[in-house]
């Protein structure tokens, strides 16, 4: 079967330093102008047909590209399973809204304390079940995300069932600004937190944070013998993964401008889980392509309002069954000689 | 280097797996631990590295008591260990799978070079395959990698845990003689756990037979060749064999 992966480093590969420029370029321009594709003749079949397709890009896809970028650090990266990770981006979010409807901060004052608040919970929800292996963790982040949503639902402070009405949007960057006029703009920020995020995995990933969540990943005590403080990396992944998830939480609080405990329940979770399996756990372009995809189809075909579900399901099931690796899998270097020239 | 073990006792869950041994290991030997499928070996190595929890009993490092201490900084102290079943990084080549061995050391870039001329040295094979994946390895080169990788850390003790499982006759030979290499060589203690009695007792100064988490014998290794209770039990040959 035609391998995506390859083809597209190959490509990478093939490209000299002033075509890699101009291909960056063109990809950043590209994503500029998405939002517009709809309105534009030949793609406009990629109009989604209820919700506006500014819209849809902001949520579900941008949120869901980025939430599946930091649920793989956790997955893909140090291999720990995390069935819970919608707690993040509800605290984030409940951090938004709260602090925002009720002290004069504004969001992008607020954005540092949500991604602080994320991972002080991952933290502390980190400490005491990183110990455990495998399915214990599972079990307790699922607990754990079940645990925030019903905390959110019967709190006073969180407005219970309602939620949280009138949050305000961010307040203006220069001349960008955001409100229900220009959701185009939040499809830009968003855009720009992927971007950072694909960054920061990726300086990560070769220093030795990376290395010692590969180890940690194929064998856990063999990367104990070898030295590594598996504990104090588990916990690292596990909060910059909830760092990602709360920094996503506070900027859907600002667009959607109502948050209720609904929109946070176990089912996102999975979602977002399903998104990196999808696209190819560890991989960053197939975590990108997976959410995308799988954010995008069910917005498409939503005419087919009782099918829909059936339909999206068994896309995913027999996607499953061609590519059990994902859409893009993750290098298994068989072979890593091309490597050898690169470093000798 | 002084590695000592004393009444230690080592549970999984209500399963007593060590009842109670003591084990020493001075600077300079290579100290075998035989004993039959079971006997508790791997987890008398486990324990030592931190991987399991000592139950009762100590574990003196140095005159140091390590049995409360995280498993990587046992590893810092310089106590390392080529695991049963080698775990080598699958995904990682050789050469990373060296490199991570020294993941720990302050120094470790200056030492780097140095290090995987001396582990190449030993295990010549290892260079030729830098670049390979650890998981395409034969079974052979996975051990040399296991213990080549385990020499990376500088360790003062190296546990080595049945380095002649699955292998061939000739491998069996090869890397029992290379073991007597490090010890001589490179001056590292060994604590070396076989099931392949007659190749560890013959290169070992001393040695512990262990019999289901008990120590039952303790000599030295040449005299456990020619004792007839071992002969009998771990080297095939009964008492008529002489
Ligand atoms: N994870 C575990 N859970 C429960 N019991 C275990 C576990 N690991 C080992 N045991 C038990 O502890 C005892 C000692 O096992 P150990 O692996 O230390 O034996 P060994 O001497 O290394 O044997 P072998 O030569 O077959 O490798 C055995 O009875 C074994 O069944
Ligand atoms: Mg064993």
């Amino acid at each position: 079967m035609l391998n995506l992966r390859d083809a597209g480093s190959h490509f990478w590969d093939r490209l000299n330093p002033i075509q890699r420029k101009i291909f960056v370029v063109v990809a950043i321009a590209f994503l500029f102008v998405v939002p517009y594709l709809n309105e534009f003749g030949p793609t406009s079949f990629l109009n989604t047909p209820i919700a506006s397709f500014k819209d849809a890009l902001v949520y579900p896809i941008g949120m869901f590209v980025l939430m599946a970028l930091g649920l793989n650090i956790v997955v893909g990266k140090s291999g720990l399973l995390d069935l819970g990770y919608v707690a993040f981006f509800a605290i984030g979010a409940y951090t938004g809204a709260i602090l925002s409807t009720t002290t004069g901060l504004n969001m992008w004052e607020i954005l540092p304390i949500g991604i602080a608040l994320a991972m002080l919970s991952g933290f502390i929800l980190g400490l005491p079940t990183l110990r455990l292996r495998g399915d214990y963790l599972a079990i307790v982040t699922l607990g754990f995300g079940e645990i925030t949503r019903i905390v959110v639902l019967n709190s006073k402070f969180t407005g219970g069932t309602n939620g949280v009405p009138n949050i305000p949007p961010p307040p203006k960057v220069g001349p960008v600004v955001f409100n229900i006029m220009n959701p185009q703009n939040y499809y830009y920020l968003i855009v720009v937190m992927i971007l950072l995020t694909i960054w920061m995995i990726r300086r990560l990933s070769v220093r030795r944070a990376g290395r010692a969540w590969e180890a940690i990943r194929q064998d856990e005590d063999v990367a104990m013998l070898m030295g590594v403080p598996t504990l104090k990396y588990k916990l690292w992944s596990f909060t910059i993964g909830a760092a990602v998830g709360g920094a996503a939480g506070v900027v859907f609080a600002s667009k959607v401008m109502v948050i209720a405990p609904g929109m946070f329940d176990f089912q996102v979770s999975i979602l977002i889980l399903a998104c990196v399996v999808f696209g190819g756990i560890g991989n960053i372009w197939g975590v990108v392509l997976g959410a995308t995809l799988l954010a995008y189809i069910p917005e498409r075909i939503r005419f087919l309002t009782d099918t829909r579900q059936l339909a999206f399901g068994l896309v995913l099931v027999i996607m499953m069954n061609f590519r059990p690796d994902g859409l893009l899998p993750r290098k298994k270097r068989e072979k890593i000689k091309e490597k050898a020239k690169e470093t000798k | 280097m002084r590695l000592e073990i004393k009444d230690l006792r080592v549970f999984y869950g209500k399963i007593e797996a060590i009842k109670g041994i003591s084990v020493v290991v001075n600077q300079g030997e290579i100290v075998t631990l035989i004993g039959a499928n079971g006997a508790g070996k791997t987890t008398t190595l486990k324990t030592i590295s931190g991987l399991r929890p000592v139950t009762s009993g100590s574990i003196t490092f140095d005159g140091q008591d390590i049995s409360k201490m995280p498993a990587h900084e046992r590893v810092a102290l310089g106590i390392s260990q080529a695991p049963e079943g080698r775990g080598i990084f699958p995904g990682m080549s050789v050469l990373e799978n060296l490199e991570i061995g020294k993941y720990f050391r302050k120094d470790r870039r200056n030492e780097m070079k140095e290090d995987l001329e001396k582990v190449y040295h030993l295990f010549p094979r290892l260079k030729e395959r830098a670049f390979q994946a650890g998981g395409t390895l034969s079974g052979g080169e996975q051990q040399m990698l296991a213990i080549g990788r385990a020499l990376m850390a500088r360790p003062k003790v190296l546990l080595l845990d049945e380095p002649s499982m699955g292998l061939a006759p000739m491998m069996i030979a090869n890397i029992f003689k290379i073991i007597t290499e490090i010890n001589t060589e490179l001056g590292t203690t060994i604590l070396l756990v076989e099931q392949n009695a007659q190749q560890a007792l013959q290169r070992a100064h001393r040695a512990y037979v262990l019999e289901t988490g008990k120590v039952v014998k303790e000599a030295k290794a040449s005299d456990l060749l020619n004792d007839p209770d071992v002969r009998a039990a771990y080297l095939g040959t009964g008492a008529n064999a002489h």
